[in-house]
């Protein structure tokens, strides 16, 4: 099981740059270690305390009272505080997920990212999308796995470059991963970088990577009803692909159902039915792909 | 994250752990419990109660003009039973305060 489960908060590794960069700061001194202020009120030395961390927009709510200075430490470990927080527990995430988004959009590299559960055929439906590109974008791929570099090698067979992440015993792909990862691409002229996520229908729903366009999987095979199982990952994307729609007659695929189920979760989002297999459905998929990211790129004045 | 912001007050406890998760937030209310049970021993906040605000998945319906709730995070409008592809509440997964010692 994902160590990080539960999901995302435990698994958080504490903000490190942020405490780094804390503890080489000077310490400072404020009401509390100061001899020569014997006797004060809490609500003052925290508010100074405050200051110094302004930009953290902690607030600390202390009843108001004085003591004098011997209580002055005691005081500081028995009285009940409130820290104000109000911070996403994924806020490292989002502000990594951001610094990519402007990265990509300063190289002018429309990045994907592709969610399904396990076996839904992300792979073959990249090296698909590959083929069906035929070199109209110059594309890198960042592959993320528990294990194993299996997926890699068979898109690094397909000629683009291709860089793996093993994730370990994490199930997802989190901003921070993707930063290292896209830097070991050769971005030079590169226009696509597509990513393509742990297999999992929970938790990489939560991480933002800073892609442009994402994209839901979902093979015949898995039963019309996941997205009502799955509401938040189906919810959050901008393209829902079925898949393997060569298997749909085989496993009684209800097409009908199916997309009404998407569209119950998903009311925005685009459909495409799929397969690599006969190529259904692929040029479809990939002009909806080509005007995405000349769309992108359009909004971007940097790279008109 | 909480540690971290315990250890800055210079707190000697932490006492209790407020948040709010949204039902679309991809975290199960339990499940985090359940990890948080695993996490907390040898810290500061070991005996720490954690507190979640269930925040339900709220769209807006622009064909009624209003928003609704919606309990089984499916965005139909209970009204006009039309899709709301507009979102308003319900990805929250942050800490709103803690009460430390």
């Amino acid at each position: 099981m994902c160590e990080e489960c539960g999901c995302g908060l435990p698994g958080e590794t504490p903000a490190e740059i942020q405490a780094q960069s804390r503890e080489n700061r000077p310490r400072h001194s404020h009401g509390h270690n100061q001899e020569q202020d014997p006797d004060h009120s809490d609500g003052l030395s925290h508010g100074q305390h405050h200051h110094h961390d302004g930009e953290d927009a902690v607030h600390e709510h202390v009843p108001s009272h004085t003591h004098t200075h011997e209580e002055n430490s005691a005081a500081l470990a028995v009285s009940r505080r409130t820290l104000d927080l109000r911070r996403p527990i994924l806020e490292k995430n989002d502000r990594l997920a951001e610094r990519n988004r402007g990265f990509f959009q300063a190289r002018g590299l429309f990045a994907l990212n592709v969610l399904s559960a396990p076996g839904s055929g992300k792979t073959t439906f990249l090296l698909a999308s590959l083929r069906s590109l035929n070199g109209r974008l110059k594309a890198g791929v960042v592959v993320g796995d528990l294990a194993t570099d299996n997926d890699a090698q068979r898109l690094r067979e397909s000629g683009v470059p291709v860089v793996q992440i093993t994730t370990g015993t994490v199930c997802h792909l989190d901003a921070e991963m993707v930063a290292r990862a896209v830097r070991q691409l050769d971005l030079n002229g590169m226009d696509l970088v597509m990513i393509e996520n742990v297999g999992n229908l929970v938790c990489p729903a939560s991480y933002d990577l800073g892609e442009d366009l994402r994209v839901v999987l979902l093979s015949v095979t898995e039963g019309e009803d996941k997205p009502l199982k799955y509401p938040p990952i189906f919810q959050a994307a901008h393209a829902v692909v079925v898949t393997k729609m060569d298997l749909a007659q085989a496993c009684n695929f209800d097409h009908d159902t199916a997309i009404l189920n998407i569209r119950r979760v998903a009311p925005s989002a685009r459909i495409f039915e799929t397969s690599a297999k006969t190529g259904q459905g692929l040029a479809e998929w990939r002009d909806f792909l080509l005007d995405q990211q000349a769309q992108a790129r359009a909004r971007d004045p940097l790279l008109v | 994250m909480a540690l971290e912001k315990a250890r800055e007050a210079r707190a000697a406890r932490v006492d209790v752990i407020h948040l709010r998760i949204g039902a679309l937030s991809g975290v199960v209310p339990d499940a985090l419990r359940f990890a948080y049970e695993a996490l907390i021993p040898g810290t500061i906040a070991q005996k720490a109660e954690l507190t979640i605000e269930e925040v339900p998945a709220r769209f807006w319906c622009a064909e009624c003009h209003q928003e609704f709730e919606s309990e089984d995070m499916l965005a139909e409008c209970p009204r006009c039973s039309r899709p709301s592809g507009e979102l308003r509440a319900g990805r929250e997964m942050e800490i709103t305060s803690m009460e430390i010692e």
